[in-house]
């Protein structure tokens, strides 16, 4: 399946995902208190500075991963360019442009299996009152073993509406998906009971 | 437990698949896809708790670098981005609409109406709203202006998820959770 991560390994890469995410919360808020556009000018080119020097390849996907939001960027040029206060909707666009970018550079040097170790190490706590986090581990299994599964479903449900139908209402095909997706949910449920299910005890 | 672990996980990559159904244009040339109709259907199938566990798991692997969000878009920068308040609104448009459903005493397709309107669009939309004003620095009013397009092609999806939701109803009874 396709990843945000960045087929380049980058200095980033060695830093841990905890640490990562940490200082993304702190710089992350601390941004929102900037006002001054000039700070913030500085910082847009400390961003591009850190995505260049990991190559010109990272930078340009870097960009990909931005492009989303121009919509936003192109909305607030608009609206300011009319109230004429350039210079608040230029503060506006770099700090959502700085936050996210900084956002996006965690996730692109960071593998999924990194996060969820930190995902599962902060629910830990649960498990001191007594709540136990191996379902939750199960759970997010089971989710991505079913994603490709789900989608090439549906990919095959609508090769065969458009084969059998000149309409291109692909909404067709949500009933039969969602009640093949219940039928999958009995039978792996039957099958994990079968083999001892899921244990909610710590022993386990 | 096997039951409920396993349909929030099958649920959760339910809402993913629906992200990728070719997604149809309205009129005026807004694109909807059926994304937020799963979460609706989380809601009115399998009721508040899980609906809303599944609409969790699925926003927070998304968050944590999936690329499951309509557009194939995903990863931590969507909490720093406009959208924000409609990511963290999903997994309470899921639970919004279960429990509106696990209420309401009319029939499946009039309750599935009501609760994913409730839960689909009013309880995603405060969120949504509220965090677009916040990062773009603009009126609730103006904020809503802005993503009012998209109200219509939810309306849409709401009539669907009723019609869906009966008709697995219609199908297995049992399965739908919300009414159990």
């Amino acid at each position: 399946m396709l990843t945000l991560t960045a087929p380049q390994k980058t200095v980033f890469h060695k830093i841990s995902a905890g640490q990562k995410l940490l200082s993304l919360c702190v710089v992350s808020s601390a941004l929102f208190q900037i006002e001054s556009l000039t700070v913030l000018a500085c910082l847009t080119f400390a961003v591009i500075a850190l995505y260049l020097s990991q190559g010109l390849s990272f930078a340009k996907f870097g960009v990909h991963m931005l492009w989303p939001l121009w919509p936003f960027v192109l909305i607030i040029v608009l609206y300011h360019g009319i109230t004429n206060d350039l210079a608040a909707g230029g503060e506006i666009i770099m700090r959502m442009l700085i936050a996210v970018a900084l956002a996006n550079l965690v996730t692109m040097t960071t593998p999924l299996n990194d996060m969820i170790d930190v995902l599962m190490r902060l629910l830990r706590p649960l498990n001191w009152i007594g709540i136990s986090t191996k379902p939750v581990a199960l759970t997010i299994a089971l989710f991505i073993r079913f994603i490709p599964t789900l989608i090439e479903r549906g990919i095959t449900m609508n090769a065969a509406l458009r084969a059998r139908s000149t309409g291109k209402s692909g909404w067709r095909i949500i009933v039969p998906l969602t009640l093949s997706v219940l039928n999958d949910a009995e039978h792996v449920a039957n099958a994990l009971r079968a083999r001892g299910g899921v244990r909610t005890n710590e022993e386990g | 437990m096997e039951r409920s672990t396993v349909l929030i996980a099958v649920f959760a990559a339910l809402i993913a698949a629906l992200g990728l159904v070719p997604k149809f244009t309205l009129a005026f040339g807004v694109p909807i896809t059926a994304q937020s109709l799963g979460i609706m259907l989380c809601g009115t199938v399998l009721g508040a708790k899980r609906g809303g566990a599944a609409a969790l798991l699925f926003v927070v692997l998304t968050l944590a670098g999936l690329p499951l969000l309509a557009g194939g878009r995903g990863g931590l920068g969507l909490l720093s981005g406009p959208s924000v308040g409609f990511i963290i609104g999903f997994p309470i448009a899921a639970f919004v609409t279960g429990w509106v459903m696990e209420r309401l005493q009319t029939n499946v397709l009039t309750s599935s109406f009501i609760a994913s309107f409730i839960g689909g669009i009013i309880a995603l939309y405060i969120p949504g709203v509220i965090g677009m004003a916040l990062l773009l620095d603009k009126t609730l009013v103006a904020a809503f202006g802005l993503v009012s397009a998209f109200v219509i092609g939810d309306l849409v999806k709401v009539v669907i998820c009723g019609f869906v939701t009966q008709a697995i109803y219609r199908a297995q009874p049992d399965k739908v959770l919300s009414r159990a």
